[in-house]
């Protein structure tokens, strides 16, 4: 990669377009529901907007993502290998934006709970999980996009 | 991973960090728009550094970065047409970004002066100033330019 500049056949560009836009919005989206969750302070109105940052936000992200990188996989032909020959940066990426997808999903469950409970004056409790769990979150794709970008050997 | 590979990463962990805070002002505009108290705008001082600081990070490692890895990749150089492109966009993207962050100063200052005048309530002043369009128009523009960076990244038109 660093030898000579990466040569893409054009027809690659938009499923690239579409797994790097829906990744930017996936980890700006974590990014923005996480800080705002993180610095509410108990702020009512500013918890929800945190909450529904993460559903507006990072869920739509992580479904562009997910979809543009099944394109690109398909039309790089990464999907003719047998699983053992994929490259390490991409099972990793791959395994981490699945998991993902699994941890966001019960992460806008339980936040759900907390924004629902907070109606009701109870405790933002489910939300501070949210916080956790978003936070994970956008560590294990700052690490995914690490992967994806300077493809470790 | 060599250590272009490594600048290479890091450019592109830029680029997130800068979309990131570029989203968190987005979460901030819609927050704003529905304050109509001091206290409440001022409450998103410390967002609204957040998001500062992540673009700020963001805005120099892809400029320094990119700048670096167009001298020391075999194939790119400076001049050719899409990284030419891509640094004007670039100060395009900066030069907006100062007008936007001018946009909100008034309303910040407003509210400044109405909590050290002890008035807590609404003010409709300071709801004229958080609900200006001149904001949203320049976060709007900012957004498509970085939209732009992005297509000029993956087509590299003239590479």
């Amino acid at each position: 990669m660093s030898a000579v500049a990466a040569v893409r056949p054009d027809s690659w560009n938009l499923p690239l377009l579409v797994h790097v836009l829906g990744a930017l919005i996936l980890v700006g989206g974590l990014f923005a529901g996480a800080s705002t969750l993180a610095l509410a302070r108990g702020d009512a109105r500013l918890l929800r907007l945190g909450y529904w940052s993460l559903l507006a936000l990072a869920l739509p992200g992580w479904v562009v993502m997910r979809v543009g990188a099944q394109w690109i996989f398909s039309k790089e032909g990464w999907d003719d290998l047998p699983e053992d020959l994929l490259p390490r940066w991409l099972s990793l990426g791959g395994a981490i934006a699945d998991i993902g997808g699994l941890v966001l999903a019960l992460t806008l469950v339980v936040g759900g709970v907390g924004v629902y409970r907070l109606r009701d004056g109870r405790g933002s409790g489910a939300l501070k999980v949210t916080l956790a769990l978003g936070v994970a979150l956008l560590a294990a794709y700052v690490v995914a996009t690490w992967a994806m970008a300077g493809k470790p050997d | 991973m060599t250590f272009d590979d490594w600048m290479l990463a890091l450019h592109v962990l830029s680029a997130f960090a800068l979309v990131g805070g570029l989203i968190l002002f987005w979460v901030l505009i819609v927050a704003i728009r529905r304050t109509d108290e001091p206290m409440d705008v001022l409450r998103l001082g410390s967002l609204s550094r957040l998001a500062g600081a992540a673009i700020g990070i963001g805005m120099g490692g892809t400029i320094v970065l990119g700048v670096w890895l167009a001298f020391s990749v075999g194939g790119y150089d400076i001049w050719d047409p899409w990284i030419v492109a891509a640094i004007v966009l670039w100060f395009v993207a900066a030069a907006l970004g100062r007008r936007a962050d001018e946009a909100y100063t008034p309303a910040v200052r407003k509210a400044r002066e109405l909590q050290s005048a002890g008035h807590e309530g609404h003010d409709a002043d300071l709801v004229a100033l958080t609900r200006g369009s001149n904001g949203v128009t320049l976060q709007l523009a900012i957004s498509a330019v970085v939209l732009l960076i992005l297509v000029d990244m993956i087509w590299k038109p003239g590479a």
